[in-house]
């Protein structure tokens, strides 16, 4: 406890205002009162020694039962000195109301309505304080803990007015106005269901409101009601096109609840498997965005690269690369298959092929070239203080990679670089992911070599299952499947943060243990709703067309943005 | 076509019918109402390695109004779903839809507020594919599925 330099300076700052601080697994949180979190935050974002910059997560617990029922949960993130923290305020039910901290950091904007939408917590001053995930229509708040899981409120039409919308004109004189257009939601562009209202002045856009919510499906409502391993498929379905980094965060999210360690041979796996869907990842954007953009050819090419990706998933984990749920707590579901290391070694031989052949056909394309470079531009104060991360991030010249900055697993025993872009436009966003995947080759690749015989699940009866022999033959091995199987796995009571790079970013999950086998509440932290609110700062000012290459390159993928 | 009104159901109708459901079958323009993961695959049975091109319906239309084949590809959950039922009355006849997918089936595992339990709720549907997601031989496989129920439709009918 004493060793954090935050938690001390936060206590010596505030004495008054701090009501708890305590360390779990590595994770420094600060209670603090509810009143003091706008100057509390200040401070930390302000004072040299911390320069916490990064908004990471914002979200709410509801403890029903409790006074006061909930609490506000901040995760903050100082790319400076690499330090996390993570700041909870008790909001009681009777005055269920916080300041907001938006002008502070601009991030927590899209965060503080969701919060909003689904727990019903107020935000004092907050600019534009509306439902995002669900509708207007919808009564109650789906994530508190009264709220009936399947109590649908099913509607006819979307009663949806645009902050930005205001058609009246001013006098009878003929003028020049200014048009409003709806992008989606059934959009071909959109891959992904979005509505953007973009206020145009001729092709170029003064303007923009993004409406998501689409995909909502209740993640976080689901993972309360399932047990810890049930919540795996559900991972795989955040961001579906690199599910296997999704399994790896929850798992290892679980590991530290849990505080396991797992075994090398799991850890070199899991990079394998997490780097495959990485590639895989890159190869849909840019495959989608390009056939977006005219160029058919690319999507072909890579969408054939894909295949083979998904091949070689499919005879690791027993489903193609879209959910193959292979991931488990304390392991994975079956040990590399044989051959495994010489066909990955042939797929990564088509890939880099494909990748080389895409470079030759894109990268100096004129037509391609002219429709990214400068588009979509953001400065990466703005993008820092949006939260962006991942390829967004670097494109603007930001050195932020999770496996760099806070190596897990193996990361920090292979030799692979973080390519960085300088423009901060489509084009540096388009460099950079094809860099990504050459690198994330270059790691799989010294991953083969280094990997190391062994078990694959760790031998702990409160976490793995036992082998079938030993479940069909002796009455310990068949209680120790049962109570896992009916009970679940069961994590000491607290919290944990754990982040991992993803597709689009830093992709973390927080949990809450209350000691069952059902986690008390199952966060993630989505990269792509923080890429999402950015998208009317980077249209802003550009051409219509533009919206597709900046879209494109954000990559949103619904079931991770919406949950 | 006026015909039909004239004969009814006699020689010249029938033959028409298999002539008609034969073009019919052959060259579906779908309007993929992509929402969720079920795209990924979707993506996989369209491009070369399954290529959806060999039963005729690989064009797909962003227009409701072009297209006869809605697939409904993902999740739908209660806000979009009124904008679902828009896209699929702005089609016109004749018009199938294939619920892709289990989600769109049956709300598959999101068994929630947010989820509706299968778009049979709100439209009509014509093949459903198990699988969270179908392989992109089970797509096919629909396609044929499809292909078959068109041939024994009557012209009347649509």
């Amino acid at each position: 406890m004493a060793d954090s330099v935050t938690l001390a300076k936060l206590k010596e700052k505030f004495p008054n205002d701090i009501l708890a601080i305590h360390s779990y697994r590595g994770d420094d949180t600060a209670t603090v009162r509810r009143e003091a979190i706008v100057d509390i935050c200040r401070f930390l974002r302000e004072e040299p020694g911390l320069a916490y910059n990064f908004m990471m997560d914002l979200t709410a617990v509801d403890y029903l039962g409790r006074d006061p029922r909930f609490e506000v949960v901040y995760h903050l993130y100082s790319l400076q000195h690499n330090h996390r923290v993570r700041l909870k305020a008790p909001v009681p039910e009777e005055d269920c109301s916080i300041d907001s901290i938006v002008s502070i950091w601009p991030a927590a904007n899209w965060f503080e309505r969701e919060v909003y939408d689904l727990y019903g917590i107020r935000f004092n001053h907050h600019p534009d304080l509306r439902r995002i995930l669900l509708y207007e229509q919808f009564e109650g708040h789906p994530l508190r803990k009264d709220y009936p899981k399947d109590k649908r409120q099913p509607i006819d039409r979307i009663l949806y007015q645009p902050k930005i919308y205001h058609p009246e004109s001013k006098s009878d004189d003929l003028e020049t106005r200014h048009l409003f257009l709806h992008m989606g939601p059934a959009h071909p562009a959109m891959h992904g269901i979005i509505h953007l209202i973009l206020e145009l002045d001729g092709e170029r856009i003064v303007n923009s409101e993004v409406e998501i919510g689409y995909l909502h499906r209740g993640f976080e409502k689901e993972c309360e009601n399932a047990t810890y391993t049930q919540c795996i498929p559900y991972t795989d379905r955040l961001n579906y096109v690199s599910p296997l980094i999704n399994n790896v965060g929850y798992i290892m999210t679980v590991e530290k609840l849990l505080g396991i360690e797992i075994t090398e041979r799991c850890k070199y796996i899991r990079v394998i498997m997490s780097e495959i869907s990485r590639i895989t990842d890159h190869l849909t954007c840019i495959a989608a965005n390009a056939m977006e953009l005219g160029a058919f050819t690319v999507f072909f090419y890579f969408i054939q690269a894909r295949e083979l990706l998904y091949k070689l998933i499919e005879e690791v984990g027993g489903g193609r690369g879209v959910t193959p749920s292979c991931g488990r707590i304390g392991g994975w579901s079956y040990d590399l298959p044989e051959g495994f290391e010489e066909k990955c070694r042939q797929v990564l031989q088509e890939v880099t092929k494909a990748i080389a052949e895409v470079d030759k056909l894109l990268s100096k394309n004129r037509i391609f070239y002219d429709r990214m470079r400068g588009t979509g531009y953001i400065s990466a104060e703005d993008a820092i203080s949006l939260a962006f991360t991942g390829p967004c991030l670097r494109s603007c010249g930001v050195y932020y990679d999770v496996r760099k900055a806070q190596p897990y697993l193996v990361y920090d025993r292979i030799d692979f670089e973080i390519p960085l872009g300088t423009e901060g436009d489509n084009y540096d966003r388009y460099l950079v992911r094809m860099e990504e995947m050459r690198q994330s080759i270059r790691i799989i690749e010294q991953a083969l070599e280094q990997i190391p015989p062994g078990p694959v699940n760790i031998d702990d009866p409160r976490v793995t299952l036992p082998p079938k022999e030993e479940v069909y033959s002796s009455i310990e091995g068949l209680m120790r499947h049962f109570k896992i199987i009916t009970e679940g796995i069961k994590p000491p009571p607290g919290e944990a943060y754990f982040p991992v790079e993803g597709g689009n970013g830093e992709l973390g999950f927080y949990i809450v243990s209350d000691g069952s086998g059902k986690p008390y509440k199952c966060r993630c932290r989505p990269p792509c709703f923080a890429l999402m609110q950015g998208l009317s700062k980077m249209i802003q000012g550009g051409l219509v067309a533009d919206v597709i290459a900046t879209f494109g390159m954000i990559n949103m993928i619904g079931g991770e943005n919406d949950r | 076509m006026g015909l039909e009104t004239i004969f009814g159901e006699s020689f010249i109708t029938t033959k028409l019918n298999s002539v008609i459901n034969w073009a019919r079958k052959y060259s579906f323009f779908q309007y993929p109402f992509v929402t969720a993961c079920c795209g990924m695959e979707f993506m996989s049975t369209w491009s070369s390695h399954y290529d959806i091109a060999r039963f005729g319906a690989e064009f797909p239309r962003f227009s409701p109004r072009q297209a006869d084949l809605l697939m409904v590809v993902g999740t739908i959950n209660h806000k979009i779903a009124p904008i679902l039922r828009r896209v699929y009355e702005q089609m016109c006849e004749p018009k199938w839809v294939i619920a892709f997918g289990v989600c769109a089936s049956s709300g598959g595992f999101y068994q929630n507020y947010a989820v509706v339990q299968g778009i049979d709720q709100i439209i009509p549907v014509d093949v459903y594919i198990s699988g969270c997601p179908p392989r992109p031989e089970a797509v096919l496989d629909a396609i044929v599925k499809l292909q078959e129920k068109v041939t024994k439709e009557s012209i009347l009918s649509r």
